[in-house]
C-alpha cells in the first residue's frame, strides 16, 4: 500500500488513531450483499452514495424512437467505511468476496489513511468514534 | 354524426298507454316549438314514433323541413345521447389535461417538463376564450364553404336545445363544448415538434393566429354543415371527403404544421451532440394510457349520439390501437433487438391517430388492417426518415400525427364500408340523404372514395403548411421565436415560468 511507512510513523505517535477509509465502488445490485457481509464481521456503520462513472466497462446505448444516445457514465454504488487498522484486511477481503461477479464492471476498492474522526454527539475521538 | 332515419309512421297496436304517459311527462319540460307556422299537434302514433327516433338517433316527425306536425320533444335533448356526449367531452379534455401533457412531458428533459405542461394549460384557456368569442361560430354556424359566420358569436343562441344540423338529440351547448375539446388538443399536439426551444410568448401568438388561419377553416370545411369537404352532410360538397373524428382536421393540420414550424424554428441547441433522452418514461406511459382511454370520447363520441355508429367506432378504435401498439414494438424487436416502452406507447398513439378518420366508417377487419399500417408506417418515419433529413421534430408530432393522419385519411377512402354507416348508403326514399345528393354514396359503392380523400389530403396539407409558414414568420418578426441560448440551456421551466419540476439533492426541502 502506498505511504505505508509514513502511516506506521503516525501510528507509533498515536496508536489510538490508526484509522483507514475504504471507498468501494461496486455494482448497485451487490449493495445488499456487501452490507450484510460487512455487518457480519462487525462493521457497524457505512455511508452509501449513488454515483456514476466508467472504467473498462464503458457505457451503454439507449434508443428512443430514432434517436440513439451513448451513455458513458454507468450507475454504481460507492460505499465508504472508516475503520480501525486492525479490521482493514478483513473488511477489504469481505467486500471483494461479496461484490465479485467475475465480469467486467465489478468495481474497485480504494484505501486511504484517515487523520482524525470525531463522534459529534459525545465528542469521542479516534477509533472510538468510528 | 346524426343518423338519418326516415321517420316512418309506425302503426302500433294497443299497448300504448305507458308510452303515452312517458311522452306526457317529457312534454311538461319542453318549451313550445319554435316560430314556424302553426303545426298540427302530434297524434299518439307520431309521439311514439318520436320516442323511437330518440332511441335510434333518428329525427322527430317535426324535424323535416316541410314538417306539418309538431313534436312533444321539440327542443328537448335526449338524455342518453346527451349523457354520452358530456362524458365524451370530458374524456377528450382528459386527453389533453393531463394525457398529452404527461405523454409529452415525460419525453422532454427534466429542465423543460413544466414548460410542456404550461403550454398545454395555456392552450386550454386560450382556445376556450377564442371558441366562445367566435371560434365555434366560424366552424359550426352555416356561412360559406371555408368559414362559417358569426351567428353564434359569444355562443349566442347556443343553448341546451339540439341543433338539427349536427344532432337531433344532443344539446347544442354540449356539442359546442365537445367540439371545443378538439379545438384544444389540436394545437396542443404541435407542441411536441417544437418542445424545449420556443418562447412562451411566441407560442401564445402563434397558436392564436393558427386557430383562425388553419383550424377554424379546416374544421368548417370538413364538419361544417355547408363545408366544402363535408361529403357526409353537405349535399353540395365540392370535395366529397369523409373524416369521422378528425384525421385531417386534427392530426394532419397539427402534424404538418408541426413540421413546418420546427423547420422554421430550427434545431434544439446541441441536437445530435447532447443526450436528449426522455427524462421520465414512466409519466410518458401514464400519459399514453390516458390518451387511449380519452380517445374513446374522441372517436366514439364523434357519432354525437350513443348509437350504432358510436358502437362501431368504439370497437374499431380498440382493435386498431391494440394492433398498432403490438406491431410497433415488434418491429423494433426485430430491427433493433429490443422492444421499448416508447415503442409500445408510440404504437398505441399511432393506432389511435390512424383509426381516427376511419373509426365510424370501417368494419373490424378494416380496423385491424389500419392497426398494422399504423404500427409500421409512422414507425418507419420516426426511425429512418427523420434521421435521413435531420429535422428536429423533438417528440415526433410529424412522424406520428402528420403521417398517421394522412395515411388514415387515405385508408378511410379505401376501407370505408357502407354497411357500418347508413350515411354512406344510397337513399331510396325521400328525403334523400346528402351522400345520395352529392354523389358520395355512389363514389363509395364504386370504390373510388380514395380519390376524394386524396383531394382533401391535398387541400389540408397546403392549408396547414402555407398557413403555418406565414404565421411563423409573422411571429418571428413580432416577438421572435427562440429564447436566448442562455435561457434554452438553463431550461424553460426556470427561465420562462420561475419554477422547477423536481427539487432534489442537498439544500432542497
Amino acid at each position: 500500500m502506498d505511504g505505508e511507512g509514513s502511516v506506521r510513523t503516525s501510528e507509533t505517535a498515536n496508536p489510538k488513531r490508526q484509522m483507514k477509509k475504504i471507498e468501494a465502488i461496486i455494482k448497485p445490485f451487490k449493495l445488499e450483499e456487501v452490507k450484510d457481509a460487512l455487518g457480519q464481521i462487525g462493521i457497524e456503520g457505512m455511508t452509501v452514495s449513488e454515483v456514476k462513472g466508467f472504467g473498462r466497462q464503458k457505457g451503454h446505448t439507449e434508443i428512443y424512437r430514432g434517436s440513439e444516445y451513448t451513455v458513458d457514465f454507468l450507475p454504481k454504488i460507492k460505499i465508504e467505511v472508516v475503520l480501525g487498522d486492525d479490521q482493514l484486511d478483513n473488511a477489504v477481503a469481505t467486500i471483494i468476496k461479496a461484490a465479485k461477479t467475475g465480469k467486467i464492471g465489478d468495481g474497485k476498492v480504494f484505501v486511504s489513511t484517515v487523520e482524525e474522526a470525531v463522534r459529534i454527539r459525545t465528542e469521542e475521538k479516534g477509533k472510538a468514534a468510528v | 354524426m346524426k343518423t338519418i332515419l326516415l321517420n316512418v309512421s309506425v302503426s302500433l297496436a294497443l299497448t300504448m298507454s305507458p308510452f303515452a304517459l312517458l311522452a306526457e311527462n317529457a312534454a311538461t319540460n319542453t318549451p313550445p316549438a319554435a316560430a314556424a307556422p302553426a303545426k298540427a299537434e302530434p297524434n299518439l302514433e307520431q309521439r311514439v314514433a318520436d320516442l323511437e327516433a330518440y332511441v335510434s338517433n333518428g329525427s322527430r316527425g317535426s324535424d323535416a323541413e316541410n314538417a306539418k306536425v309538431s313534436s312533444k320533444l321539440d327542443g328537448a335533448p335526449g338524455p342518453g345521447h346527451n349523457a354520452w356526449q358530456m362524458t365524451s367531452a370530458a374524456l377528450v379534455l382528459f386527453m389533453t389535461l393531463p394525457g398529452l401533457a404527461l405523454f409529452y412531458g415525460g419525453l422532454v428533459r427534466r429542465k423543460n417538463v413544466l414548460s410542456v405542461l404550461a403550454q398545454c394549460l395555456l392552450i386550454t384557456g386560450l382556445v376556450t376564450i377564442l371558441w366562445w368569442i367566435c371560434g365555434y361560430s366560424l366552424v359550426f354556424h352555416n356561412g360559406g364553404a371555408m368559414y362559417g359566420s358569426l351567428g353564434f358569436k359569444f355562443l349566442e343562441g347556443v343553448d341546451s336545445k339540439p341543433n338539427g344540423d349536427y344532432s337531433y338529440w344532443v344539446s347544442q351547448n354540449v356539442y359546442a363544448m365537445y367540439q371545443l375539446m378538439f379545438a384544444i388538443i389540436t394545437p396542443a399536439l404541435i407542441i411536441g415538434a417544437i418542445a424545449e426551444r420556443m418562447k412562451f410568448a411566441a407560442i401564445f401568438l402563434f397558436m392564436t393566429l393558427w386557430m383562425f388561419v388553419v383550424y377554424f377553416p379546416q374544421a368548417h370545411m370538413i364538419w361544417g354543415i355547408d363545408g366544402f369537404m363535408n361529403g357526409v352532410w353537405n349535399p353540395k360538397a365540392g370535395i366529397r371527403a369523409i373524416d369521422f373524428a378528425g384525421g385531417t382536421v386534427v392530426h394532419m393540420t397539427s402534424g404538418w404544421s408541426a413540421l413546418i414550424l420546427c423547420l422554421i424554428l430550427g434545431k434544439r441547441l446541441g441536437f445530435g451532440k447532447e443526450n436528449m433522452a426522455p427524462h421520465n418514461m414512466v409519466i410518458c406511459m401514464i400519459g399514453t394510457g390516458m390518451l387511449w382511454v380519452g380517445w374513446y370520447g374522441f372517436n366514439a363520441g364523434s357519432a354525437v349520439a350513443a348509437d350504432v355508429i358510436a358502437a362501431n367506432a368504439f370497437t374499431t378504435t380498440t382493435l386498431a390501437t391494440a394492433v398498432a401498439s403490438f406491431v410497433w414494438p415488434m418491429a423494433e424487436w426485430i430491427v433493433r433487438g429490443k422492444p421499448s416502452i416508447l415503442g409500445f406507447c408510440s404504437g398505441a398513439v399511432a393506432g389511435l391517430v390512424v383509426i381516427t378518420p376511419a373509426c365510424g366508417f370501417v368494419n373490424s377487419t378494416g380496423a385491424v388492417i389500419i392497426g398494422i399500417a399504423a404500427g409500421l408506417v409512422p414507425w418507419f418515419f420516426c426511425y429512418k426518415v427523420k434521421a435521413w433529413f435531420g429535422y428536429d421534430d423533438a417528440l415526433d408530432t410529424f412522424g406520428v400525427h402528420a403521417i398517421g393522419g394522412t395515411i388514415g385519411a387515405f385508408l378511410t377512402g379505401v376501407l370505408a364500408d357502407p354497411a357500418v354507416n347508413a350515411n354512406l348508403q344510397l337513399s331510396t326514399a325521400d328525403p334523400k340523404n346528402p351522400a345520395t345528393q352529392n354523389g358520395l354514396a355512389n363514389i363509395v359503392a364504386n370504390h373510388m372514395l380514395w380519390v376524394e380523400q386524396l383531394k382533401a389530403i391535398g387541400v389540408t396539407l397546403v392549408l396547414a403548411c402555407v398557413g403555418t409558414a406565414i404565421i411563423a414568420y409573422i411571429v418571428k418578426a413580432v416577438v421572435g421565436l427562440r429564447p436566448s441560448e442562455e435561457v434554452e440551456t438553463a431550461g424553460l421551466d426556470l427561465t420562462e415560468h420561475g419554477e422547477e419540476g423536481y427539487h432534489t439533492g442537498a439544500g432542497q426541502s
